[in-house]
């Protein structure tokens, strides 16, 4: 029952009950001694208050003795924190990217997933990268959050103890979906982990096709429905071949039709033709993740989300 | 208002019509009370939103609205209930109905920089409800408007923005305003030893107002000119920094939340003696410990961002500076229970708020401490631990030494009495929906349900319905605790001079005041609270 899920656990948890325990002897305390005067030094059973003369003993006692109760919080609190920011030697590195509205895994061998798989009991370093605005990886199980800074290269770290699956959820506030940003992180036995990890193939299904997988793995599916629902951005479904009215960078309105060019332009230059009623700036330029075969692949998947219906 | 007296009291309106007389007073006491007005609308309106949003998150998925209205709400609640309700909160209301009177003065320092500073706080406050209205919609950023999210949302984030820069001139005034008064305005003999407390609370407040605003105020317009302009401060892709945001916002949002709890632990100094018919003991550590929190304050703003990538040694000090704050409170709430000891208790409903503050503030303390410690704070930091400690502290603390204060100054004010037994009763309703709602908020972050969650995973359902229900409750008492005060307002008893038998100045003149406050600017001879 006392392993805790990583190994951060018990001395997060260790500083906790320490606080908490000093924290209620004092709420206790304090709590009792005001119903206790109330009672005592009620106005009719005691009408006649007594003077009491300050008291600079008593002050410099309750002055210091609260200044040592905390500082030995803080010691708690430090000791539990300190080995989250020292990543062991040989830790498996895996870049963790968190973008409006989901998260991506990818391993060092090119391995690519939506959910964290890792084996116990090894350690296991996240390197936190986002490409449009603050995010924050959260495992409560782990205890560990970092948050996931534009521009920034932060880290975090941990080593599973537990096998099973855990939530990863977003806990920085990043837009409307900022709810619906979770994963989990899966923790397995070393062998099967390398199984895994060896296989090319990724998560996704083979059924779909290619143009899909890309959608998927870039996280568009997030904003940009399939089924004709507004989400963040306009649905893909009768998007291609239409007309669009878009504003372009320096503010004119105008009518494109959505060809292979228009739906390239808007993959890598997305603010420079918005669709009427969606705003500026949500997306990013995805220039540097999808390459223009994939491009293709989605044009074809768009082709054939209009065949379908 | 009737006159039996021989003077007039303040009410009247000396032949001027009534809106005319009001909006263009420069009486201390008619602007406290135009802030009273004006300040209970909009925390009312703040009420509403946290309502919908606790009836929003009674179940996982839909129940009320979309999630885009969702992140408008608390958005707006955010910043009414902040920059609206408690930072403007006890020293505009109660620092202007009462400092002058604490102080045996006729008014503040500057009568007209005060009204002006109350047409500053309409005018922003309408701005800020107008993003409801006009725009692209309400701001959808959380009240601390983080980057680079604020600068890329296509919602109204600019007129909030620019609304918070209005309140903060509203608030940097009356700053300046309070500390001229304090300075020069003290009747013959008041020596700085021989002020109120509540005036020395109001005294460290204002040098926070003053000196940390205007950097929350430059942040602000640093994003409406990334936006309008496209100037790249905070935004990456433009070549800005959002951590240098998160610091500028806090290093004023932190002194901030000094401004909010200062005021109501200053009145709650006032109530303590006064109902335990005892001098306040510990009088010059607890007029210290307001200095000491003031000062500290300032150093502790690293505290929010424990996991944003600050550097290893930063996030120790301000862990370590973030324990040493917490010790002028502790001092405080000791000095304040030792002047109950060997008292003669009065258990009337301002004393009941007074205590029902040093419970709940105990709580929000206690679990701040929690989130100050460098281990808990990255498991809960963003959870909604932080969401029920702040509520502990601002509706808690400040929300209820507010309540205390009006329950203290209301035959002061009004010249009437409201009905004790009733205002009793609201107390409890409040004080239980209270724990009710908020309890269970410090329980769902200890599970892991991080905070603005429009949505949320089945395991966190049980916690969320207790919660939602305390909303009610919450509301229930705080409507009873309305109805109360209207109708002694309306038709209370009359109330005498000193109901309390308070010994400091606000209560040796009339109930309410004449224009001028004393006939005779009194001589002080001794400390305040010296009960015999
Ligand atoms: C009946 C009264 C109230 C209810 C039901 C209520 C409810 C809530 C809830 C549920 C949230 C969390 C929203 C989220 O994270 O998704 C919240 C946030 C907040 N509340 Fe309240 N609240 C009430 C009164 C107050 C008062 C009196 C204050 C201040 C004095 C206050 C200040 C805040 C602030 C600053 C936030 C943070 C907003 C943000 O995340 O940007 N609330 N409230
Ligand atoms: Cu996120």
């Amino acid at each position: 029952m006392n392993t805790g899920a990583s190994t951060f656990t018990q001395g997060v948890d260790t500083a906790f009950i320490v606080i908490l325990s000093i924290s209620v002897l004092f709420l206790v305390g304090i709590t009792t001694a005001m119903i206790w005067f109330v009672i005592k030094y009620n106005r009719k059973r005691n009408p006649k208050p007594k003077d009491v003369k300050d008291n600079t003993r008593l002050e410099v006692i309750w002055t210091v003795i609260p200044t040592l109760l905390v500082l030995v919080m803080f010691y708690f609190g430090w000791i539990g924190y300190k080995p989250m920011r020292n990543v062991p030697n040989g830790a498996i590195e895996v870049k963790a990217t968190g973008r409006m509205w989901s998260w991506q895994f990818d391993y060092q061998n090119g391995k690519q997933s939506n959910i964290l798989v890792v084996p116990l009991g090894k350690p296991v370093k996240l390197n936190l990268y986002s490409p449009d605005v603050l995010h924050s990886l959260y495992i409560p199980a782990f205890r560990i959050k970092e948050d996931v800074v534009p521009g920034l290269n932060n880290y975090m770290w941990f080593q599973a103890e537990r096998e099973g699956e855990f939530d990863i959820l977003c806990a920085e506030y990043c837009g409307v979906q900022h709810s619906y940003m979770l994963s989990k992180v899966k923790i397995v036995p070393e062998e099967e982990f390398l199984t895994w990890f060896n296989t090319t193939e990724t998560v996704l299904d083979t059924l779909e096709s290619v143009g899909l997988q890309v959608l998927k793995k870039n996280g568009c599916v997030a904003c940009h429905s399939q089924d004709g629902s507004k989400i963040v951005g306009p649905t893909f479904k009768g998007l291609f071949g239409s007309q669009r009215k878009v504003t372009d960078l320096q503010g004119n309105v105008k009518t494109v039709t959505a060809d292979e060019l228009y739906v390239e332009r808007s993959i890598y230059e997305p603010n420079a033709e918005v669709v009427e009623g969606y705003n500026k700036n949500l997306m990013v330029s995805y220039k540097e993740q999808i390459s223009p075969d994939e491009i293709k692949e989605i044009v074809n998947y768009l082709k054939s989300l209009n065949e379908k219906k | 208002m009737t006159n039996t007296q021989k003077h007039t009291d303040f009410y009247d309106n000396e032949g001027k019509p009534a809106w005319k007389a009001w909006l263009t007073t420069t009486d201390h006491k008619r602007i406290g009370l135009l802030y009273f007005y004006s300040l209970t609308v909009f925390f009312l309106v703040g009420v509403l939103l946290g309502l919908m949003m606790r009836f929003e998150l009674i179940s996982p998925g839909k129940d009320l609205v979309e999630a885009q209205t969702y992140n408008g709400l608390f958005t707006l609640h955010g910043v009414i209930m902040i920059f609206l309700f408690v930072i403007p909160g006890i020293p505009a209301v109660f620092g202007n109905l009462t400092l002058p009177l604490l102080l045996g003065a006729r008014d503040v320092a500057f009568p007209k920089l005060n009204l002006l500073s109350w047409y500053l706080y309409i005018g922003g406050a309408i701005l800020a409800l107008s993003t409801l209205l006009v725009g692209d919609g309400p701001p959808d950023t959380g009240w601390t408007f983080y980057a680079p999210y604020s600068v890329k949302t296509g919602t109204n984030v600019s007129m909030a923005v620019l609304s918070a820069f209005i309140l903060g001139f509203s608030s940097i005034l009356t700053g300046l305003n309070f500390l001229t008064t304090i300075h020069r305005m003290r009747c013959p003999g008041m020596t700085w030893f021989r002020m109120p407390l509540f005036a020395w609370a109001l005294y460290a407040t204002s040098w926070i107002q003053l000196l940390a605003t205007p950097v929350v105020g430059i942040t602000l317009l640093m994003i409406v000119v990334e936006r309008w302009l496209g100037i790249g401060l905070f935004d990456p892709v433009l070549g800005g920094d959002p951590v240098l945001y998160q610091h500028l916002f806090w290093i004023y949002s932190h002194p901030a939340v000094y401004i909010m709890i200062l005021p109501g632990m200053g009145v709650i100094s006032e109530i303590i003696p006064t109902f335990s018919r005892r001098r306040i003991f510990g009088y010059k550590a607890i007029a210290y410990a307001s200095l000491a929190i003031a000062f500290i304050g300032y150093f502790v703003w690293g505290h929010h961002m424990f996991t944003a990538g600050m550097s290893g040694p930063a996030r120790i000090i301000f862990s370590v500076l973030t324990f040493l704050v917490a010790i002028p409170s502790a001092i405080k709430v000791f000095n304040w229970l030792a002047t109950m000891y060997n008292g003669s208790i009065d258990l009337k409903p301002p004393m009941l708020y007074a205590l029902g503050f040093i419970f709940l503030f105990l709580i929000g303390g206690l679990s701040g401490l929690v989130v100050g410690a460098l281990a808990t704070d990255v498991h809960l930091h963003d959870t909604y631990f932080v969401v029920g400690h702040f509520h502990y502290v601002m509706f808690g603390g400040t929300g209820f030494a507010f309540f205390a204060a009006l329950h203290y100054w209301f035959p002061k004010i009004f010249g009437r009495m409201y009905n004790i037994k009733h205002a009793t009763r609201a107390f409890w309703l409040l004080f239980t929906g209270f724990n009710v709602l908020y309890f269970p908020m410090l329980v769902l972050g200890i599970m892991g349900m991080p905070r603005r969650y429009y949505d949320y995973l089945p395991q966190f359902q049980i916690p969320n319905v207790i919660s939602t229900v305390g909303s009610w409750i919450t509301v229930a008492g705080l409507i009873y605790m309305i109805v109360v005060i209207v109708k002694g307002i309306r038709n209370g008893e009359k109330a005498a001079a000193n109901p309390w038998n308070g010994l400091t100045l606000d209560w040796q003149t009339d109930s309410p005041p004449t224009k001028e406050n004393f006939d005779v600017i009194p001589t002080v001879t001794e400390r305040p609270y010296e009960y015999k």
